[in-house]
């Protein structure tokens, strides 16, 4: 066994956490940052901060992940990172010509107290800034939140540079939350589809599931430009996937520009996909167009002809808590039943919404945030599960414990295909019901005796 | 193959100049010391700049001191409890990440390579201090899981604000009485490199764990191996053949490593040295304390695999050793010629670079040479001056102040275990023998004339070099791998070998060379253009069948 230390009998912690179900802030920031177009993310700490992201980041996605650190050294951490930033400035201005390049702290420069924009006005005054680009900055405490709250903050940084002309643009600002570029194409594709348009960032879609040609680009011709986020003060309305991940920008965006917005769930599975093109007809004032309708009907079909292999089927599910909430509802939606159900990142809302969407479940819920991996193992020893959905560190229980498993969330580091093939919206509910059903049956087939063996499942 | 035209003729110095030319002037400078164009004299190697601070803002390989401590040298010990006393992010991070195997098969042995473990420091941790979190922490882990050891590891908050992380871990050892607990100060911020980080980790193992075994080792030909960390199973594979030959690796530093195994390191007869750069203060250490003498070994690649055996065998000098050696040579070589001459015709005359280490940009050339690959340029990520000039100028290092706060230990012989192995006069004879002590040559000597040596070198320069000199195949890490291959250039990855190894020993040399093989000449390279892009006429007209 690999887990073999894990105890059945569950103790309460307080101090130790094992096996986390979060990391920390600065690397959500390095995503969100990538979705924006011609931006270097900096990690202002030590470089060890910048290292890590990048090579977690790059396992995931199988694509380079650019990012620059301050580098700190025992020196700067003693007299202030301002020194390092300013070089660091004007070294990336120099030698990689970025239009932006978006800032997030770390807990070293938080704990020393490094002032951002004040070291930004210095960078400006210094004349280290070439005319016409940007610095964006966000603070990312590594020992607040996770790294959900990271990827938010840097989400609202940008958000933080609306500006409102005073004329409307006539678009619909899309946050997206932390999804997949995959997923982040397919929303963009939606709301094409419905005839909305839209001002979506970030967008990592096309910067990090790009091609191979032979040419490399270290700021492909894709993401959301610095012009098209200053637009988003312009907005008829800011549609914020994610309650965690996306709600404090549109927030911003209401409160500094006055665009309304939504928080809606992000669009994973049937019900949350019909709230989000529900939206969409609204606020656009149109009617569903018949090839959402189809793809909605192939969901609806697809969920009927796989409903004798789901129904009544245990889940453990651990992820982030924007991506849970939906999959939770989903899975009820096709009458599995979530028993297990963990996320690593704070928020008192999460385990509310879990009790409330699965209530009438028939089932008790273990559901915990701010929870870790360990705790998930243990409950799944006390009441078994037939199937564990998370990231690539659920293969140590699925192994020990005998469990299919589908791979879904961050970081997947063992298998492909995730950057390319959305989970969100209807098609992406297809997928994921594919994949559930394909270890189920897997494990059948496996299982089964030869007397049982059949051909027509 | 559809490459772009190979430059073939190249001036390094016009090299170093266009890869130099866009950094601001301050930046050129520094660059400018690290970026060396052999000369492959016989007797002196010119100068290089190493081990120094990084530029904020240049994209480095680097990685930090807590990943040079916890993930390289305390990661693969399998029966200590790691406890990462910090925010979150450091643990995760270094939570399996590494490829080092572990072979702790049967349930009753310990093994927590697949925890993660984190005091998970918040806000009110960093303002109030965190030690008394991390008793809680240390005091919760020992309730769980009872273990032989617990080893702490400092993030960089826990240095600014001051917690005691040794008291800490003092105190929770003396109550418990049967776990030793101990701490390391290996924060981020400590040092320029993961370089910084070896050195504390390996100081705390030497200072806490090292001769502290109560079992007794018995066997024949007891060695050390240091500086070896079983990644993709390349300590696997060297035990094998150690064992075949009738030697008994007592303690590897780090590869497959447990408590047991430090702390008989003392009981060695030998040590042998594969990374010089994580290690070598440890190698000289045991010989000051215990009076075990040392040697480098090399197992990456066939031929460096059967020297290095030789050289156990030669020291230890018992006709029976040296006849089994032999043996065992004889017995592995052929199918690794077999294999080798397979690829050989495939690989001959290709190219490489190599980024990594430590030390590996230095090994693997024994590899590539093998192959017919030629190295073109070289450098580690964070090695010193004496890896890349060779032992001798480690008296004229200069220490700076990023060196300085890395604590140097000062040990003497031990009053009770000090044995020396061989007397002052047998050493001289094996020296008369060929054998070197205490020797290593380093990278330079062993690259060719008027290629590129390239201190910590970085994402422009890489890219630079492969535009400029279109190598076959790229050598780096993880962070490298992408960027080059959009290139359309192979990329294998040297720290973790991608999914690959064993690539030491003869069975990893076997290995190596069919995954080189299959990099380099890939079809894929060959499809970065459509056939549209390669005949873009219009007027060209489509002939039906």
């Amino acid at each position: 066994m690999l887990l073999r230390h894990t105890p059945k009998e569950i103790t309460e912690r307080s101090a130790l956490m094992i096996n986390p179900a979060k990391t920390c802030q600065p690397i959500g920031a390095m995503y969100a940052a990538l979705g924006i177009k011609g931006c270097l993310p900096h990690s202002h700490g030590s470089q060890g901060c910048c290292a890590y992201h990048r090579s977690t980041l790059t396992r995931h996605y199988k694509e380079p992940i650019s990012a620059a650190t301050s580098s700190f050294t025992e020196g700067a951490s003693v007299f202030g990172g301002q020194a390092n930033l300013l070089q660091a400035i004007d070294n990336i201005f120099t030698v990689y010509e970025p239009d932006v390049i978006a800032v997030h702290t770390t807990c070293l420069s938080e704990t020393i107290g490094d002032d951002l924009p004040q070291i930004f006005d210095k960078a400006m005054k210094e004349k280290k800034v070439p005319a016409g680009k940007t610095l964006i900055g966000a603070q990312t405490p590594s020992y607040v939140g996770s790294h959900v709250t990271g990827f938010s903050n840097m989400v609202k940084a940008m958000a933080a540079l609306a500006k409102p002309s005073g004329k409307k643009n006539g678009k619909i600002n899309i946050i997206p939350g932390w999804v997949e570029p995959s997923d982040m194409e397919e929303i963009k594709k939606i709301a094409a589809m419905i005839g909305v348009s839209i001002n979506m960032f970030p967008d990592t879609s096309g910067v990090l599931n790009g091609p191979l040609t032979g040419e490399y680009k270290m700021f492909p011709d894709a993401g959301a430009s610095i012009d098209d986020i200053k637009d988003s003060g312009n907005s008829i309305g800011t549609l914020a996937l994610g309650e965690w991940c996306s709600a404090d920008a549109a927030r911003l965006l209401d409160t500094k520009c006055k665009v309304p917005c939504s928080i809606l769930d992000m669009p994973f599975g049937l019900k949350a996909t019909d709230r989000f093109v529900d939206a969409l007809r609204t606020v656009a004032g149109t009617s569903v167009p018949d090839e959402v309708m189809m793809e909605r009907g192939k969901l609806v079909d697809m969920i009927s002809d796989m409903h004798q292999y789901f129904y009544g089927k245990k889940v453990a599910l651990v992820g982030d808590p924007d991506q849970v909430i939906a999959m939770t509802e989903f899975l009820v939606s096709i009458d599995m039943c979530p028993i297990h159900i963990v996320t690593g990142t704070p928020g008192k809302r999460f385990e509310e919404r879990i009790n409330e969407i699965t209530k009438d479940m028939g089932q008790k819920v273990n559901v915990r945030a701010k929870g870790d991996m360990f705790l998930l193992h243990q409950w799944i020893k006390n009441e078994p599960v037939d199937l564990i959905i998370g990231n690539s560190y659920c293969k140590y229980i699925a192994r020990d414990e005998d469990l299919p498993y589908v791979r879904w969330g961050f970081p997947i580091l063992d298998r492909q295909g995730h950057q390319h093939f959305p989970t969100v919206g209807y098609m992406g509910g297809l997928r994921l019901l594919e994949k559930i059903l394909g270890v189920l049956l897997d494990r059948k087939d496996r299982d089964d005796p030869e007397s049982k063996f059949e051909l027509v499942l | 193959m559809a490459k772009a035209q190979k430059l073939v003729q190249w001036e390094p110095h016009n090299i170093k100049e266009q890869l130099l030319e866009k950094y601001p002037p301050k930046v050129a400078r520094k660059r400018a010391g690290q970026i060396m164009i052999n000369e492959a004299l016989s007797n002196t190697t010119p100068e290089i700049v190493a081990n120094v601070r990084t530029i904020p803002g240049i994209i480095t390989m680097r990685g930090c001191t807590y990943a040079g401590c916890k993930g390289v040298i305390m990661g693969p010990a399998s029966d200590i409890v790691n406890l990462v006393h910090g925010p979150v992010g450091c643990s995760f991070y270094a939570w399996l990440t590494r490829r080092n195997q572990t072979d702790a098969k049967n349930d009753t042995n310990s093994n927590y390579i697949p925890y993660a473990m984190t005091t998970d420091m918040q806000d009110s941790d960093v303002i109030f201090g965190g030690e008394k979190k991390l008793a809680a922490a240390i005091q919760e882990a020992y309730d769980l899981f009872h273990p032989k050891a617990i080893a702490i590891f400092a993030t960089c908050p826990v240095g600014l604000i001051g917690d005691d992380i040794h008291a800490v871990a003092k105190r929770m050892k003396d109550q418990f009485g049967d776990c030793n607990v101990f701490a390391f100060s290996c924060e981020g911020y400590k040092g320029v490199s993961q370089s910084a980080g070896h050195h504390i980790a390996n100081n705390q193992v030497f200072t806490h764990v090292v001769g502290k075994s109560e079992t007794e080792k018995i066997e024949k030909y007891k060695i050390n191996l240091l500086g070896e960390y079983n990644i993709g199973g390349d300590g696997f594979e060297i035990d094998r053949i150690l064992e075949k030959c009738g030697i008994k690796n007592i303690s590897t530093f780090s590869g497959n490593a447990t408590y047991d195994k430090f702390a008989s390191a003392n009981q060695a007869d030998l040590s042998c040295v594969m990374c010089h750069r994580s290690i070598n203060y440890v190698a000289d250490m045991l010989e000051t304390k215990y009076g075990i003498p040392w040697i480098k070994v090399n197992f990456i690649g066939a031929e460096a695999t059967a020297k290095s055996l030789r050289k156990i065998a030669t020291y230890f000098g018992e006709q029976e050793l040296i006849d089994r050696v032999e043996a065992v040579i004889a017995e592995e070589m052929p199918e690794v010629q077999v294999a080798l001459q397979e690829v050989y015709p495939r690989t001959k005359g290709k190219t490489a670079m190599i980024f990594v280490g430590g030390s590996r940009a230095h090994h693997y050339q024994e590899l590539f040479n093998e192959m017919g690959i030629k190295t073109l340029s070289a450098g580690y990520e964070f090695g010193h001056r004496d890896d890349y000039e060779g032992r001798h100028v480690i008296p004229t290092l200069k220490v700076d102040a990023d060196s300085r706060n890395i604590e140097e230990i000062e040990v003497e012989a031990d009053p009770l275990l000090y044995r020396p192995r061989k007397t002052v006069e047998e050493l001289a004879a094996l020296a008369g023998e060929g054998l070197t002590f205490k020797d290593y040559e380093g990278l330079n000597p062993n690259m060719d004339k008027d290629t590129l040596i390239i201190d910590d070198l970085n994402q422009y320069e890489a890219e630079k070099l492969v535009e400029l000199l279109k190598p076959d195949l790229f050598c780096a890490g993880i962070k490298e791998k992408y960027s080059i291959q959009k290139l359309g250039v192979p990329m294998k990855q040297l720290h973790s070998y991608d999914s690959g190894g064993p690539y030491a020993g003869f069975k990893g040399a076997i290995n190596f060379y069919h995954e080189i093989d299959r990099l380099v000449n890939s079809r894929v390279w060959s499809y970065m253009k459509a056939p549209w892009q390669e005949n873009p006429e219009l007027s060209a007209t489509y002939v039906w069948e």
